[in-house]
């Protein structure tokens, strides 16, 4: 695995499944550079954020499946207020809400990477990249994006 | 069968507020603003606080209603209510439910009331300073989507984006509450101005939102006493009466990690015509709205979706002159809302609305006979209501 710099400072919030497990099988999926968002065995219909129960039939049988990472930007801010210590004095950042057509154009919400002063436009293509943080504990992985054919 | 409606079944008969601070400044505590508030409130009513045999409130309110009862040593508590979900989003419906609980028999004085006093608890712009998250906040905290602003500002952007909506817009909705807050001495911004240049120059919060699209956060309290219609028309105030509430959210609304189908919205695209249904009031019958502002864009979508104008009329509608009460055809948020006078989780909006129809408020708009009262917007349930006066009863 390549060590990536990360987009945001350590010291965040990080993410952990609920007590129940509900959305473990995500976070572990990142852990292994794979984006797993749920999709009903009985209907096909994608859902996300995860739930029990598929919203469409009502089935609780709702898989995880692998979804290519790629996407679009439906759509964006550059947050320049920090509102947690861990980002005092960082300096503005990008997030975007990205739609995978790939999963029935459920969204995820990450972060744009590369210049934070870039200009942002809605329907951009955007291309995952995982952002293991490994020495974190515990340790987790986030998927973030950046703009497609963009450099690493 | 008789029409289920609470239109006309209820009224306002009296309000009250204590001083508005900046947040964290309040030298009393939480609770005792909120009985501060609630007092305030039946004196102007000329009711006796042991008369209250109902609480209703929202936005996992900390004051309860049984406390509230044995403090002020109410005769009998019979209604002890609070909205699920969606933080100032419920301040029409815990209105709603008060009218609710009288109209059925439930009740017969209920309280409407929100207290809040920052220092003593956690404010609303930062992010808690916890160790992990999980749930609805893993998908979106480590990526620095934390706190209202930064997540509600990408619903603005989307609908901003769909529709062509200019920055002067959501500049024009600041200057107005500001405006109108120098009018008005109970505001935290009454005698701090702002104007285009001082907007324009202001930070970014998160774009679209500079500093003055957000709104304030402060302590205080503010109450208002619901009887029946026919109680109130015995008191001594002027009864605003309740022509219509509604509260909810379309499909899917709660939908996790940006999912809600209909992003770019307000959420009161299904629950503004229940509203207009009940009160039976259009549009271009409302003389004053007040709309709640967590943040600009948010005012923005309120007022498309309530169908006061078309999305794409808004960079001709919001402007200042369109939005000042005397010269506006518009006149909006006329105490100075939650950006100027107080974030008093919008129920100073309501207040507000009742202190036009009784011809009273700091910016009086001339006959106001009817005014829209609408809450928290882009949050999940939403309510929205309509106070008339005798005229518009009908």
């Amino acid at each position: 695995m390549t060590a990536r710099p990360h987009y945001l400072p350590e010291g965040l919030p990080i993410p952990v499944a609920e007590p129940d497990g509900l959305s473990a099988p995500h976070w572990a999926g990142l852990r292994r550079n794979e984006l797993s968002i749920q999709c009903c065995e009985k209907c096909s219909t994608w859902q996300w954020g995860p739930e029990w129960i598929c919203h469409a039939c009502h089935s609780f049988d709702v898989a995880w499946k692998p979804v290519r990472p790629e996407g679009r930007i439906y759509s964006w801010t550059r947050v320049w207020h920090p509102t947690h210590d861990a980002l005092t004095n960082h300096g503005p950042y990008i997030v975007v809400v990205v739609e995978l057509p790939h999963a029935g154009n459920v969204r995820v919400i990450g972060n744009l990477v590369g210049d934070v002063h870039q200009p942002v436009a809605i329907g951009t293509p955007v291309t995952g990249v995982f952002e293991h943080h490994n020495d974190a504990d515990p340790a987790h992985s986030l998927l973030q994006w950046k703009v497609s054919g963009a450099a690493d | 069968m008789d029409e289920r409606t609470l239109r006309g079944k209820t009224a306002v008969a009296g309000i009250g507020e204590t001083t508005y601070y900046k947040h964290g400044k309040s030298p009393d505590s939480e609770f005792k603003l909120a009985l501060m508030a609630i007092l305030n409130a039946c004196a102007d009513a000329g009711i006796d606080p042991r008369e209250i045999d109902g609480f209703s409130s929202y936005s996992n309110d900390r004051n309860e209603p049984p406390r509230l009862a044995a403090a002020l040593g109410c005769k009998e508590l019979r209604f002890s209510n609070m909205q699920w979900g969606g933080g100032g989003g419920g301040g029409a419906a815990a209105a709603a439910n008060a009218a609710a609980a009288i109209a059925t028999g439930m009740a017969d004085c209920v309280v409407v009331y929100r207290s809040l006093a920052q220092g003593q608890f956690a404010r609303f712009g930062r992010s808690a300073p916890v160790k992990t998250i999980s749930g609805e906040g893993a998908l979106s905290i480590p990526y620095g989507a934390m706190t209202p602003a930064q997540r509600y500002s990408m619903k603005a952007m989307r609908f901003i984006h769909d529709h062509g909506i200019k920055q002067e817009a959501l500049r024009a909705i600041a200057l107005a509450s500001y405006q109108h807050a120098q009018k008005n001495p109970r505001a935290v911004m009454y005698g701090r101005p702002l104007d285009e240049e001082k907007y324009d120059n202001s930070r970014w919060i998160s774009e679209p939102f500079h500093l003055y699209d957000c709104c304030q956060e402060n302590d205080g309290a503010a109450a208002m006493i619901l009887v029946s219609a026919e109680r109130a028309r015995d008191l001594r105030q002027k009864p605003a009466y309740l022509l219509g509430a509604a509260a909810g959210g379309p499909y899917r609304a709660a939908a996790t990690a940006g999912n809600t189908p209909d992003f770019g919205s307000s959420h009161f695209k299904t629950v503004a015509p229940h509203l207009y249904a009940m009160a039976k009031v259009a549009p271009k019958d409302i003389d004053v709205v007040q709309s709640y502002e967590n943040f600009t864009g948010g005012v923005l979508m309120s007022l498309v979706e309530h169908g006061l104008f078309e999305a794409e009329e808004a960079n001709e509608v919001l402007t200042l002159p369109n939005l000042v009460a005397g010269s506006g055809k518009l006149p909006l948020n006329t105490s100075g809302g939650n950006l100027a006078e107080c974030y008093m989780h919008g129920l100073e909006l309501h207040t507000e609305a009742v202190r036009q129809l009784r011809g009273a408020s700091c910016n009086q708009v001339k006959d106001a006979d009817v005014a829209l009262v609408i809450a928290g917007p882009m949050v999940t349930p939403v309510s929205t209501a309509i106070y008339g006066s005798e005229a518009a009863l009908g």
